[in-house]
């Protein structure tokens, strides 16, 4: 199946750095993707390349094998970093008009608005100026804006930066059934946890390279380090030819907490089954990395040497 | 095509339903209106003044000097210069200058004579009184050399200039006063609207950046489409400004013109404002000065017509050139100033680059009165200044009442929509990459840089 969304070789330059360099994507429909990377990485300047905000340099970006072309904007909603809407401009007339710019006719998008305003709890708010709303409630109707036209690729930047919990719960909530109707959303994001909880895909840039990407599943994999943590009472030896504890704590009343991380050649059962063997087991648990260590790993080995040495710890 | 339509339409809507917009329609007639029933009002009460005479030539100076329509003569008060001072110092209610005659005053030197006010003696008063004395020594000395009054009455020339143009059919009789009033009123409306609306596009971008709503509205249209669309919007709501203007105007001047031609023909100079033209050509030109103007607008007044002042003035020519030329020079102006917007990230800023756009501008107004209405309204430098097209907006408007050739108009025009095209490709550049640039400090040579950004 193609992927609905690809980046070939991209590059961009501005005059004084390159914002993206070589940057290749495959974003498979119907999931949600992670586009991971510290500030600055370049990550806005991909999101704008897509959003045919600005135009690549080199390479190209396919929309379902298809070379990117206007006609695609109204099939992309995009939600920027950077909120904003016309203050002095009421709520309703603000939806109506961002819609019929994506191409909406207007008794669909009247239609639309009316449906989402209702959801979301806005209705009340449709004949006021966007300037009388919280802030919590002004980024709710930007979430609108940015699906009214129902596009089937969603980029959504830092969607969650300004809700309460309550709130954010609520548009991931929407999120999720947005890509259950079949759209595909990418998400730019700090937010590990979110990532982790929502992300299929993930890519991750740092220095306008990309440095990582695949399914979180699998970059977990790759990134498992053999690593266990046990809970137990008795006594257990520090020195073994399979393993190394890499971790000992003492409890009271003879319990124990240990990281063991095995060696080549053996497998979890083989510990597991030596732990049973000399001490009573209350926990077994592989140690996974978060997307957050990766992240904060990937970042860091890809960073020059003389960054790292002014950096302070 | 479709989403610079409804941008338009956004800015249009957004802009006429604002109170700010229906009060200025309404109240600016409402002030037109009212200043010139003002300026009738204070023009037809204009009393005569009297003017206090101390002679001590021996010349009987009081005696001759003839009381005008403007001016009586009286003796001045008291014995000696000191006293006669010292009385009209009191006594200024009834007297408005002092004339003073010293003892070695004599026709063949006339110096020395003084005018004393209290305060400033206005130009005009000043040129009525010097007129008059200088008639009256200049009939003494005729009469002197042996010529009786009447001779000298017959001598007098009295000549009066009925200008014509010869461009228009049949030889029309050339209206000074309203040609004049509608060069200055057309420049000035112009240069008024292209700086009033040219600052609310800067306004209206440089709002939309700090709104932070450009990256959402560029993820759905061209920044050119988002330029244009406010640009034209910002246009359609000037044209209905005028429109509003002008039937308000000539609905308020329909009923104000019976009451200024009643007063207009108790006192002929005060015709002048019967029509907005006039007005304006009657602070222009002090009625006393200007026979030609007064006789000239005095006739069509006459008709009680509101509109009979445009007689002789080529309308159509320039009602069309003022609103191409209008158009044209908003374009190409407000297309600057969205650029401008575009670039700086806040109001503040934009000082400095707004400099090279409005000296332009004020420029071309201000040099155009010298080199057109004061100056040959067909020279050379006129002709230039209605060809540049940063300045043709504003000369060749003022030149359209003089009569303008067809060919000028029309290169003018041309010069002028290629001068826009340039303009706004020049200004979309910079916008484009401008609206997304924040807290960067821009210079000129950021700016030019931008030119160069590819897509």
């Amino acid at each position: 199946m193609t992927p609905i969304l690809q980046a070939i070789n991209v590059r961009k330059a501005y005059a004084a750095h390159v914002a993206l360099d070589d940057v290749s994507l495959d974003i498979p429909e119907r999931s949600i993707f992670g586009l991971l990377g510290p500030n600055g990485a370049g990550k806005t300047s991909l999101i704008r390349i897509i959003t045919q905000i600005t135009a690549a340099d080199e390479g190209e970006i396919r929309v379902r094998g298809q070379k990117l072309h206007p006609g695609h904007i109204a099939d992309i909603g995009y939600l920027p970093e950077e909120r904003g809407l016309y203050k002095k401009m009421k709520v309703g007339e603000q939806l109506l008009y961002l819609a019929r710019l994506r191409g909406l006719s207007r008794p669909d998008a009247t239609q639309r608005i009316k449906g989402w305003l209702e959801r979301l709890d806005l209705k009340p708010w449709a004949e006021k100026n966007v300037e009388d709303l919280s802030k919590g409630m002004q980024q709710k109707v930007q979430f609108v804006a940015t699906v009214l036209h129902e596009p089937s690729i969603i980029i959504l930047d830092e969607p969650f930066s300004g809700f309460d919990p309550i709130n954010a719960n609520l548009i991931k909530d929407e999120i999720l059934a947005l890509r259950d109707k079949g759209a595909t959303i990418i998400f730019s994001t700090h937010r590990m946890e979110s990532v982790e909880e929502l992300c299929d895909n993930i890519a991750l840039i740092n220095r306008s390279h990309k440095v990582l990407d695949g399914s979180v599943r699998d970059i977990k994999n790759t990134f498992r380090s053999q690593t266990y943590e046990v809970e137990g009472r008795g006594r257990l030896m520090v020195t073994h030819p399979d393993f190394e504890v890499l971790e000992h704590k003492d409890r009271e009343n003879g319990h124990f907490y240990d990281v063991i991380r095995l060696h080549a050649g053996t497998s979890p059962n083989d510990l597991l089954r030596y732990l049973i063997g000399n001490v009573e087991v209350h926990a077994f648990r592989e140690l996974i990395p978060s997307i957050n260590d990766i992240f904060i790993r990937r970042v860091q080995e890809t960073m020059p040497e003389s960054l790292l040495e002014t950096t302070p710890a | 095509m479709d989403k610079i339509w409804l941008i338009v339409q956004r800015e249009y809507l957004t802009r006429v339903r604002k109170k700010s917009f229906l009060i200025m329609s309404l109240l600016a007639p409402l002030l037109l209106a009212g200043s010139m029933v003002g300026i009738a009002m204070l023009s037809s009460s204009s009393k005569t003044d009297v003017v206090a005479v101390r002679d001590e030539s021996g010349q009987q100076m009081l005696t001759r000097l003839a009381a005008t329509e403007d001016l009586k003569f009286v003796p001045a008060t008291g014995n000696s210069l000191a006293a006669a001072t010292e009385a009209f110092r009191k006594d200024k209610a009834r007297q408005d200058a002092l004339l003073y005659f010293p003892p070695n005053f004599t026709l063949d030197s006339a110096a020395g004579v003084q005018l004393l006010a209290n305060g400033n003696v206005s130009l005009k008063r000043q040129n009525a009184i010097r007129k008059a004395v200088n008639k009256t020594v200049g009939d003494l000395k005729l009469s002197r050399s042996g010529l009786n009054q009447s001779t000298i009455d017959n001598l007098k020339a009295n000549v009066e200039l009925s200008a014509v143009d010869l461009t228009q059919e049949g030889g029309r009789k050339n209206n000074v006063g309203a040609t004049t009033g509608a060069a200055y009123l057309l420049s000035i409306l112009v240069y008024m609207f292209i700086f009033i609306y040219g600052v609310q596009v800067m306004r209206g971008v440089s709002e939309e950046k700090s709104n932070r709503i450009m990256e959402v509205m560029l993820s759905s249209v061209k920044p050119f489409q988002l330029m244009m669309g406010k640009i034209l919007g910002i246009a359609a709501v000037v044209f209905t400004q005028f429109a509003l203007w002008a039937v308000l105007s000539w609905g308020l001047t329909s009923i104000a013109a019976p009451l200024l031609t009643d007063s207009a023909r108790k006192s002929p100079p005060v015709a002048a404002a019967a029509g907005v033209q006039e007005a304006a050509a009657a602070r222009e030109t002090p009625a006393a000065d200007a026979p030609a103007t007064a006789s000239a607008t005095a006739a069509p007044a006459a008709d009680s017509s509101p509109l009979a002042f445009l007689d002789g003035l080529p309308i159509a020519s320039i009602i069309g050139g003022f609103l191409f030329f209008f158009l044209g020079g908003y374009l190409l102006y407000s297309s600057l100033f969205a650029a401008i917007g575009a670039a700086v990230d806040d109001q503040t800023d934009a000082q400095q680059f707004m400099f090279p756009v409005t000296v332009p501008l004020i420029l071309s107004y201000i040099v155009s009165i010298n080199v057109i209405i004061n100056g040959d309204p067909n020279g050379p430098l006129a002709f230039w200044l209605s060809m540049v097209p940063l300045t043709s907006p504003i000369a060749m408007v003022m030149r359209l009442p003089f009569g303008v050739p067809m060919w000028q108009l029309l290169l003018s025009g041309v010069i002028l929509v290629a001068g826009f095209i340039f303009t706004t490709w020049l200004a979309a550049r910079i916008y484009r990459v401008g609206v997304l640039m924040y807290g960067k400090k821009i210079t000129y040579g950021e700016l030019s840089k931008w030119m160069f950004y590819k897509g």
